[in-house]
């Protein structure tokens, strides 16, 4: 059993938890995740790790709440725990001095991308970074991305706060900038906009790295579930990744391979808010 | 007197083809005493009982049958337990016609005795009147033991040791402990239940049992040397293998691992009560021919599935799954292509496995495995309408610890390096056993090494 120590609400449907994990809290580094299981009846599903701490042996996980699982993780509260959690797992993202960096994060994948910016920054590093989210009150960890980088825009879709408009927007006049060399850049996001981050940089030839978020079962190598393409290649997103070259993604796959569930999702999820509406409204 | 020859094994009484195929209950369903008695009574009680000889654990065969023919179930129970703490899961899962049974006097003639059955049945009784017990334990040594992978290896490993006095400690990546006897058996050939109780038995033994802790990530075999005095590896051969033909990618497409776990560790089949999904699907092609091939092909068949195929480059005659297992799939309306080999999947537009093309094989001359080399046919291929594909050729080793444990020996084909004799690998005190250092192969031979392993780790702790 892995034991809620704190509960949170970032946003609408935006959660955080710590939980009690000193073996993962140990070991964790950016861009590493965990496999999680709630309760016996429970799916595998991955969630990355956005903060540690490994003297406290805590684990901080911030999710969206889309579907069933994520919906009842939502539930939870201080001193509840969830039956299983799993890692670090995946490779950590490549840490090291680069020069100038840019971090991009979109909707809860600001919560994924804070830990690597964080430690880009601690690397010596010059951070830019770039949030994005779909209106105001759906924008997260400003202050702690603020923190963590040496510029930050904030964009939002609707124009409710910050630079109106998407990630790529302000990307484009960085990357446009003549004086404004751009050694690496890292984003985590929704599958579209991590494809467009990929055609804004493929032009200027900047390595840019992406973390993927198939479906995956065990996290360790043993189902191939989250199976994607890169530079034609199929790798296991879980062992090889979850960072990959977001020039060499087949995003098209990816997208699809997503849907694999789409309809037992659904279902999943009416069935969970008939016999549990209370509860999500109560959140 | 010379004993009555009883030319024909007792037969099991096994659930109805026609009804299986709708339900994951056990299919074959144990002998009932008196069935029982009268198959120990086959028995000849040979002096040399070539039979022990054919047992990876070497149990007592011939004592353990007399005592059923006695009546003394319980006794029975016992003299099996003395050499293998699974029985239940044994006489459910080893291939006993390729060992114990294969070395059967009576079976040189005639029907070999069923000692697989009998096995399962004094462990089903003993389990049913509540009679398990748990092994005498030695007192204890002080001396720590981490076993990795909970799979059989590792279940005899911990087991033997524990036995001995040894403080044991297992790591198990998953959620539930098992191996593949969890992730990849389906319920209807080893229900969760049968499993579970006898690996509670371990937990009585003391061995202390840590899930969702994946050695190699969560901690470094380096890191256990500090804590432990002696580690077995048994991680087993756990990475999927596919076959590099186009459209492996489309949606619809599984491993066997994927497709055994979702469904046994997961119980997909139980879906939406159970959390994890399985797609239905209507015409579902297996590729392979081995023991995992026929249990996907058999899952997919009782998820509702109208054809489902099963896809083998060779014949009947090289299958390398059980008998038994090809009967049973056969009797629950399993089509077989044989002698067929996909060449690439087809998919629709929006990405899901719409048509798979094969071609037929013939077959050659042996090759280094002993069996004949399938060829393709030229202008033989052909197309079937499938929406889901399930890869059953086989796995690799898992690189997580492999690649994270430095001075660790592997072999050409990646598996670890060991003295056959001990297990021992290359590092001092480092010990390993079943599919991480031969590939797959059986429960039982796992189990088999565990055993061996457990004896050298015992002598190299004292």
């Amino acid at each position: 059993m892995f034991k809620i120590l704190k509960h949170a609400i970032l946003g609408p449907q935006v959660k955080q938890l710590v939980f009690e994990a000193p073996a993962v809290a140990r070991k964790r580094k950016p861009g590493q995740f965990v496999i999680l299981r709630i309760n016996e009846s429970g799916e595998r599903f991955p969630l990355t790790i956005a903060d540690a701490d490994p003297k406290a042996g805590t684990i901080t996980i911030i999710f969206q709440e889309v579907g069933k699982s994520t919906f009842q993780l939502g539930t939870l509260k201080a001193g509840d725990a969830v039956l299983d959690i799993v890692g670090p797992l995946g490779k950590p993202t490549e840490i090291e001095k680069f020069g100038h960096v840019i971090c991009m994060g979109g909707g809860v994948g600001v919560a994924e991308i804070y830990p690597v910016a964080m430690a880009l920054r601690e690397a010596g590093n010059e951070v830019t970074a770039i949030i994005g989210a779909r209106s105001k009150d759906l924008v997260i960890l400003e202050e702690q991305m603020r923190r963590a980088s040496h510029k930050l825009w904030v964009t939002t879709d609707d124009g409710s706060y910050g630079y109106h408009g998407l990630v790529t927007d302000p990307l484009k006049e960085i990357l446009n900038d003549t004086n404004k060399k751009v050694d690496r850049v890292f984003c985590i996001g929704p599958v579209p906009m991590m494809r467009a981050v990929a055609e804004a940089t493929r032009p200027y030839g900047i390595p840019t790295i992406v973390s993927l978020n198939p479906i995956m079962v065990d996290g360790t190598g043993m189902c191939g579930a989250c199976r994607v393409e890169v530079g034609g290649e199929t790798k296991f997103a879980c062992v090889d990744g979850p960072d990959f070259d977001a020039h060499q993604v087949n995003f098209d796959l990816l997208m699809k391979r997503l849907t694999i569930y789409k309809d037992q999702e659904k279902l999943s999820w009416e069935l969970w808010k008939q016999q549990h509406g209370k509860c999500t409204k109560k959140s | 007197m010379a004993k009555k020859i009883i030319p024909y094994a007792v037969p099991m009484p096994e659930q109805d083809p026609k009804e299986r195929i709708h339900n994951f209950n056990e299919v074959p369903l144990g002998y009932s005493p008196e069935m029982a008695i009268a198959e120990a009574n086959r028995c000849l009680q040979c002096k040399k009982a070539p039979c022990i000889a054919g047992c990876p654990v070497a149990i007592d065969i011939p004592a353990f049958i007399n005592l059923i023919a006695q009546g003394d179930f319980i006794a029975a129970y016992r003299k099996v337990m003395e050499k293998n703490v699974l029985p239940a899961i044994c006489g459910r899962v080893c291939p006993q016609e390729d060992q114990c049974q294969k070395m059967c006097v009576m079976g040189v003639k005639n029907e070999p005795i069923a000692i697989g059955r009998l096995e399962r049945f004094v462990a089903d009784y003993a389990m049913q009147v509540g009679k398990t017990e748990v092994p005498q334990r030695l007192r204890s040594t002080g001396k720590r033991v981490a076993v990795i992978g909970s799979g059989p290896s590792g279940l005899t490993v911990a087991g033997d040791l524990a036995k001995m006095g040894h403080s044991v400690t297992l790591f198990e990546a998953l959620h539930a402990t098992g191996g593949v006897l969890v992730y990849g058996i389906p319920e209807f050939r080893l229900p969760k239940d049968i499993l579970k109780k006898e690996t509670e038995v371990l937990a009585k033994l003391g061995v202390e049992i840590q899930t969702d802790y994946v050695i190699g990530i969560t901690e470094m075999v380096d890191e256990l040397l500090d804590r432990y005095q002696a580690i077995f590896i048994g991680t087993g051969a756990g990475l999927p293998y596919f076959m590099n033909i186009p459209g492996e990618n489309l949606n619809g497409v599984y491993s066997a691992n994927e497709f055994l776990t979702r469904n046994n560790l997961m119980r997909a089949y139980l879906f939406p009560q159970w959390d994890t999904p399985i797609k239905p699907s209507r015409n579902v092609a297996v590729i392979g021919g081995g023991n995992t091939a026929m249990d996907a092909v058999r899952i997919a068949k009782r998820l509702g599935a109208e054809n489902a195929y099963l896809i083998y480059r060779r014949s009947r005659a090289e299958m390398p799954a059980r008998d038994e297992e090809i009967h049973h799939a056969q009797e629950e309306g399993i089509i077989f292509h044989l002698l067929e080999n996909p060449i690439r999947i087809i998919g629709d537009e929006k990405g899901w496995v719409k048509e798979i093309e094969l071609i037929r094989m013939e077959l050659g001359e042996p090759d280094e495995s002993g069996r004949r080399r399938p060829i393709p046919i030229k202008g033989s291929e052909h197309t079937l309408k499938v929406d889901t594909v399930i890869m059953a050729i086989g796995q690799g080793p898992n690189p997580l610890l492999l690649s994270t444990t430095p001075g660790l020996k592997l072999n050409k084909r990646g598996y670890i390096q060991v003295d056959p004799q001990t297990g021992a690998t290359s590092k001092k005190g480092v010990f390993a056993g079943g599919d991480i250092v031969t590939g797959s192969a059986t429960v039982i031979l796992a189990m088999g090494a565990g055993r061996t392993a457990a004896k050298a780790m015992h002598e190299f702790l004292k």
